[in-house]
């Protein structure tokens, strides 16, 4: 059984509800024959990847559905062998180079010029051209942008490349400034409840408008979350609860009552306790940049109005060096320590 | 499938397996990118930049022309001038023997200065076209010639001087300072200045015609604001726009050039100014969200809010450069791949307090 997200998901440009102007721009690129090399960036949930299905589609009909797994191996330049998996089908392929660690821009340049050397041979096609989907690019090093650079122009004439990002930040300017950029913005809550209207409607249950109100708002505007909380609520009850809060994932429960505990008491015995905690969210495998943020947010919430501006510098301080940084334990933990620092003395001041 | 068909001239989908080869014509015509079929075809196309055009004329008449160091920003026609150059001296036939062109993407260490150039340097002056001035010289043009490395560029010096009687170097950098002195002091250097905005501005509006691309009053000169003096940028911008308009009765206008070079809309820039006004903390938090959530990126949102900010007839000098500092930093953190929200809130919320102290 499938997961809502994945079974209810859009397969063609007309079945998108959402950010219909971007969507006619699309059809339009799509039908005008040629498509040029897109850089599709906005945040997660926001509906790129299935844009991009939904365009391949377009452009090349039925035949872009039909995905398969392989594996290829590569051979770097220091003769290590490296496995990647590349879902593919007769038309495109998909490549997601963050597996490939540093060796990005020898799977980037192989693969790009084995796809650019083979022309399109399926006879029923209308395009000349095979695509290739670079999944979180912001990912690809500077090596593998630069690599790219010059391969995207040289074989412009049976091949287009489709970068999918968070942020167009870290994509160097020559790459920018070659690819038609399609921005996708989240969606509105409004949106959002839309959309899940949609898929209870097809899975024949019934959700109380406020309360899927409230599961927009706490999913940050992600559609794709928002739509596994739906899921996520349905299992553990139905009908609805309007008065149920809408259930947060553990790890951000957790983390929560992790922040909470350094407004409480600004100890070292405090310090500890929360350290073992934050090592315990750590060791599940939670990122620490989104530790930290999580925290920051609850404590920039939580703290009085004079207080607000000095926690965020210092969570944005910590945030970089953590970026920085090896040890993530380290910077959490300092981060921590400064918290209660600074709010021990605003305390301490106010009284 | 009707090989024979009578290709159709509509491009709907129904025609394309008709009319394949008339199709695949219009492909392959319409995939090259705009930049390379409208480079300057001789040296009298040459937009701005009249000082060098007017030197390299003089060379062309008295048949003698000096080693030479293209040097200034992208986009500014360096590479275009020395092609249009070598095709006036030769003509486009003999300009494919006579000319060795090398850039970033070829390989480039010393071991290729030492064999290609060198074998190019030292071969012997092919037949010339008599229609053209075909001076007893080959060119060798050294692309980006700032990415080679230093003992790539000193082993070019010898041979430089050593065959200087057929072969002259035209050496193209966008820093003059990243080519080693003795090669430098070798050549004639010419800077190649930033397009002036009105002349960039009736060269995409020439393109533009040509390619019947219809934009509305503000297009082009948005076009040409967003590529900052960089010409290729500004008509790489002006193709992808095509393509959203192709088709489409729609003509282009300043909004969607915006939207398609990645450039943040005005109002939300002065959303966030006008937020730094605000009593308290929240309205900054709702504006950043919203910032995030639109999926604007935050180092191009900083810059604009950076020329928005130092621009303020509100704030004082102290205040700006205070306000700067604050921005260089979280700058930097974004550079570091720090994240976004984050860093903008940080940013924000110390803009916010700088810009309500009095």
């Amino acid at each position: 059984m499938a997961l809502w997200v994945e079974k209810h998901r859009p397969a063609t440009l007309d079945k998108l509800t959402f950010h219909s102007g971007l969507t006619d721009h699309l059809r339009q690129l799509a039908n005008s024959g040629d498509l040029p090399h897109l850089l599709v960036y906005g945040p997660t949930g926001a509906g790129k990847r299935t844009r991009i299905a939904a365009v391949l589609r377009e452009v090349f009909g039925p035949g872009a559905d039909k995905l398969k797994v392989s594996q290829r191996v590569f051979e770097t330049p220091t003769r290590r062998k490296l496995e990647i998996n590349l879902i593919s089908s007769n038309f495109h392929i998909e490549v997601n180079p963050s597996d490939a660690g540093i060796y990005d821009r020898v799977i980037i340049q192989d693969l790009i010029k084995e796809i650019a050397q083979t022309q399109q041979v399926a006879t029923t096609s209308a395009r000349k051209f095979k695509v290739v989907v670079v999944h979180e690019a912001d990912a690809l090093s500077r090596d593998a942008q630069h690599a790219l650079r010059r391969t995207m122009e040289k074989y412009m004439g049976n091949m287009r490349v489709i970068l999918c990002s968070s942020s167009t930040g870290k994509i160097i300017s020559p790459v920018q400034s070659r690819c038609l950029l399609v921005r996708v913005a989240a969606p509105t809550i409004d949106e959002v409840v839309d959309v899940m209207n949609i898929v209870a409607k097809k899975e024949g249950i019934t959700v109380p408008p406020a309360f899927a109100r409230q599961l927009a708002a706490s999913s940050n505007r992600n559609l794709h979350r928002a739509l596994l909380m739906l899921e996520a609520a349905y299992v553990r009850q139905y009908p609805f609860d309007e008065s149920h809060e809408p259930p947060l994932p553990e790890w951000e429960e957790y983390i929560r009552k992790t922040a909470h505990a350094a407004i409480q008491a600004q100890t070292p015995a405090q310090l500890m306790a929360i350290r073992k905690q934050l090592y315990e969210v750590l060791t599940h495998c939670i990122p620490a940049s989104t530790i930290l943020k999580t925290i920051a947010m609850h404590l920039i919430d939580s703290v009085g109005e004079a207080l607000k501006p000095v926690v965020a510098h210092q969570a944005a301080f910590y945030e970089h060096r953590l970026q920085s940084g090896q040890k993530a334990i380290v910077h959490l933990e300092a981060f921590m320590a400064k918290f209660m620092s600074v709010y021990k003395r605003h305390l301490m001041d106010a009284a | 499938m009707d090989f024979f068909g009578k290709p159709k001239s509509d491009q709907s989908s129904a025609s394309a397996k008709n009319g394949k080869a008339a199709e695949t014509a219009k492909h392959d015509e319409r995939m090259v990118p705009w930049v390379e079929k409208y480079r300057p075809k001789n040296i009298d196309d040459i937009t701005a930049q009249e000082e060098v055009v007017q030197v390299l004329r003089k060379s062309l008449e008295t048949k003698n022309l000096p080693h030479l160091l293209f040097y200034g920003p992208p986009g500014t026609g360096k590479t275009s001038t020395i092609l249009a150059l070598t095709r006036d001296m030769y003509g486009p036939e003999a300009a494919k023997t006579r000319v060795l062109e090398l850039n970033a993407s070829d390989e480039r260490g010393i071991s290729v200065v030492r064999e290609k150039v060198k074998t190019f340097a030292r071969a012997v002056v092919s037949q010339a076209d008599p229609r053209y001035p075909s001076p007893p010289y080959k060119i060798v043009i050294l692309d980006e010639a700032d990415s080679m490395t230093g003992d790539a560029q000193a082993a070019l010096r010898r041979i430089i001087e050593k065959y200087s009687r057929i072969t002259r170097f035209c050496l193209i950098c966008n820093y003059v300072s990243r080519i080693i002195e003795p090669l430098a002091s070798r050549c004639t250097k010419f800077r190649f200045k930033s397009l002036p905005r009105d002349q960039a501005v009736a060269r995409v509006e020439h393109v533009a015609q040509l390619e019947s691309v219809r934009c509305r009053e503000g297009a082009v000169g948005a076009l040409v604001d967003c590529a900052a003096g960089d010409l290729r940028r500004a008509i790489m911008s002006l193709q992808s726009a095509a393509r959203m308009v192709h088709g489409g009765d729609g003509a282009l206008d300043a909004d969607m050039v915006a939207e398609l070079v990645g450039v943040v809309p005005s109002a939300v820039i002065e959303s966030l100014r006008a937020a730094w006004n605000a009593a308290d903390s929240g309205a900054l938090r709702t504006v950043v969200d919203e910032l995030i959530y639109s999926g604007y990126p935050a180092s191009q949102v900083l810059a604009q809010l950076h020329d928005r900010a130092m621009e303020d007839q509100q704030l004082g000098s102290l205040q700006k450069a205070k306000i700067a500092l604050v921005m260089a930093t979280v700058d930097k953190a974004l550079n570091d791949g720090a994240d976004e929200q984050l860093q903008l809130l940080d940013m924000m919320m110390q803009a916010s307090r700088i810009a309500q102290s009095a």
